[in-house]
């Protein structure tokens, strides 16, 4: 789960980090009154999840609280671009008014889990503000690394050895040392996943201020954090995938035409995979679940279809426990279903069992009033679909 | 031979009261498996579906001599389940639970390191020795005795590769789902190691998947260590970076774990990759017939 930036600063400020001063507004005529608080001058910054607001156009600086009123306006309801947000942008619902620093250095903190070393590990550079996987990229050794202990948390020393590591003594290495504690304090208390202060600003006098925050957190360990749920914002999230999470489904949404329904997501990736390697390119990653129930696969069914760009479907289910025939049975009655809601399913639909009974639920699928493309293998199942697309696009 | 589990496997199921627990303990028994009982807190001293019920993982370890168990216990308490089991000393420990915090595994992989239990999951279908024991959720029909070993991070994809198998007249020494989270308590390298040193166990399959670094360092292992041919096949060529498919550990994250990295790093240590999801029995056949 994903939290905006005047959110996640306002979990660290709880956890001591030291943040600009600002207020969120959804209303522009508002912004004039926050921007001559701040003393004239502030900092206007679109609110969305997806990263690469500034360079889209979602972060302007006002020099006047006129001009703040200006761009607050112009950026609310403008439908934000960025690298991460795909070509239709995201709408911008809220702004953060900030005051306005002067920066004299931007620095980078972030805390994540190290795969390999299965705990977090603090990272910081001074190249601040940019992205950190660059970074990694071009110049690996630019960046300090300290794996945390889980039970101790950061432990003082190492707070120290990041300040000097950035070249930093007195005072202001004082402050950087409180930003790390209070970034993997933050962290381990929250069940994070990912908690980045990019930049970390240090300012002309030596202050240090959390200038922008990102966090997201672990979904699985939300049952125990109401407080970070609570600050879940929906309409960031593809409302598809809201919908399909709703019925215990797993759906991400890709950009190609062969809708997938699979179960396990292993098997779902390789259907992907399979698709591809025979010429078409999937729709959706989508794990009906383990037992492919009658419920689930109608559920997997409307949000499959409710994607425009889906020509065909292809169904592969491992039948596992669960038995072919049964699972054949709660497709035919999901196609069933749809029909009278008056929803008919009309793309072709290959279908691939394997498991037990396969015989059996063969059979279901070849006696049912609708006409499924029934699949041998893998392979065949993905050829068949991709040329039922080809024939639904460009005629037979 | 085999690995991991065979008929002396002395199987408790923790959460055997719920339904899931309950209804694999039963399928375990089915296959031949000896469950010798199951343990859900506050529920000790009865039976059910003839499996005596203890309290404790401790009690149940004294009464029954268990030396695995497989745990069905939910999210929230699933770490406590798996450290119990370990502090009563119980070899094997088999985690079904998908949905445990990323932040209590590291706290349960701490605690595992000054226990002596091997732990495997979470968020993995178990292992099975085919028709020795089967220790986990698996359709065991699927599989056949043989020698071909496989390891997996995922569920039905691994029973893709086993139907593949079994169909191509292959049998298995040992199947085992190493599962799909970030952090996990046995590795591909764990197993693999385990199969180098199982005289019946003539060739692997390897399954992996997008995310993390397994897998290379899986490729790394393979290529000083082994020498019977390993069959590949790595998941999500098609996902899109940045994004969980199904599996929490799943993500291609800062351009890294992505299935082409994984692929090249396999061949370089002479694994056989395949492409196509469909060509794992086909392939493994093909390479015990060279």
């Amino acid at each position: 789960m994903k939290i905006h930036e005047f959110q996640a600063k306002e979990v660290l400020r709880g956890f001591g980090a030291r943040v600009p001063q600002g207020e969120v507004i959804s209303d522009p005529a508002k912004a004039a009154e926050i921007c001559g608080d701040f003393g004239g001058r502030c900092v206007v910054k679109a609110q969305i999840h997806a990263g690469g607001r500034g360079k889209g156009g979602g972060v302007r600086v006002a020099s006047d609280p006129d001009e703040a009123e200006r761009l607050a306006g112009e950026i609310l309801g403008m439908q934000l671009v960025t690298h991460q947000t795909g070509p239709e942008g995201q709408q911008v619902r809220k702004v953060l008014i900030e005051e306005a620093l002067e920066i004299e250095q931007e620095l980078y903190l972030g805390v994540t889990l190290d795969r390999a070393a299965e705990r977090p590990v603090l990272m910081a550079s001074r190249s601040g503000g940019m992205d950190i996987e660059e970074v990694a990229r071009t110049d690996p050794d630019a960046i300090l690394r300290e794996l945390i202990d889980p039970q101790l948390g950061v432990l003082p020393f190492q707070c120290r050895r990041v300040a000097s590591g950035l070249g930093y003594s007195g005072g202001t290495a004082r402050q950087i040392q409180a930003a790390v504690a209070s970034v993997v304090a933050a962290y381990l208390a929250t069940d994070a996943s990912l908690v980045e202060i990019n930049p970390l600003m240090v300012d002309r006098v030596g202050d240090v201020y959390t200038l922008d925050a990102k966090m997201n957190f672990d979904d699985n360990a939300m049952f125990r954090r109401r407080e970070i749920a609570e600050l879940r914002d929906v309409h960031e999230e593809n409302p598809l995938e809201v919908e399909a999470s709703k019925h215990g489904i797993s759906y991400i949404k890709l950009d190609g035409n062969i809708g997938c329904m699979v179960n396990g997501a292993g098997l779902a990736m390789a259907t992907m995979d399979i698709i591809k390697l025979y010429g078409a390119e999937p729709a959706n990653f989508l794990d009906v679940g383990g037992s492919a129930s009658q419920e689930a696969v109608e559920s997997a069914f409307r949000i499959i279809l409710s994607d425009a760009s889906v020509k065909a479907v292809l169904i592969n289910i491992f039948g596992g426990i669960a038995r072919t025939d049964r699972i054949a049975r709660g497709v035919v009655a999901a196609i069933e279903e749809l029909a009278a809601a008056d929803t008919p399913v009309e793309v072709p639909v290959v279908v691939r069992l394997e498991g037990t009974n396969v015989e059996e639920g063969r059979e279901v699928l070849e006696r049912a009033d609708f006409d499924f493309i029934v699949a041998g293998g893998m392979a065949d199942a993905a050829e068949q679909a991709v040329a039922a697309l080809l024939t639904r696009t460009f005629g037979a | 031979m085999s690995i991991l589990v065979d008929r002396d496997t002395r199987l408790i199921v923790q959460g055997i009261t719920g339904r899931e627990g309950l209804f694999h303990a039963m399928g375990c028994r089915d296959y031949g498996t000896q469950v010798v009982g199951g343990v859900t807190p506050g529920k000790g001293g009865g039976t059910v579906e003839g499996f005596p019920v203890w309290d404790s993982v401790e009690q149940a370890r004294r009464e029954t001599g268990c030396n695995a168990t497989l745990i069905f216990v939910p999210p929230p308490f699933a770490a406590d389940a798996m450290m119990e089991a370990a502090d009563a000393g119980v070899e094997l420990i088999v985690c079904i639970t998908e949905g445990i915090p990323v932040g209590d595994m590291v706290k349960v992989k701490t605690f595992l390191a000054s226990r002596n239990s091997r732990l495997l999951g979470p968020n993995c279908p178990g292992l099975i020795t085919p028709g020795e024991a089967k220790v986990g959720i698996m359709p065991g029909h699927i599989h056949a005795p043989g020698n071909v070993g496989v390891i997996s991070r995922s569920g039905t994809l691994t029973y893709e590769a086993v139907w593949q198998l079994t169909n191509e007249g292959l049998g298995q020494t040992t199947c085992v789902g190493i599962g799909g989270d970030p952090i996990g308590g046995t590795s591909f390298i764990d197993v693999l190691s385990l199969f180098a040193e199982d005289e019946k166990t003539e060739a692997i399959v390897l399954i992996g998947e997008i995310g993390g670094a397994a897998e290379e360092e899986a490729a790394a292992w393979i290529r000083r260590r082994l020498d019977i041919p390993v069959v590949g096949f790595i998941a999500g060529a098609t996902a899109p970076p940045g994004r969980r498919m199904g599996h929490a550990g799943a993500i291609v994250a800062g351009g890294k774990g992505t299935a082409a990295e994984k692929k090249k790093a396999l061949e370089a240590a002479g694994v056989l990759v395949v492409d196509s999801p469909a060509e794992m029995g086909a392939r493994v056949a093909a390479a015990l017939a060279s």
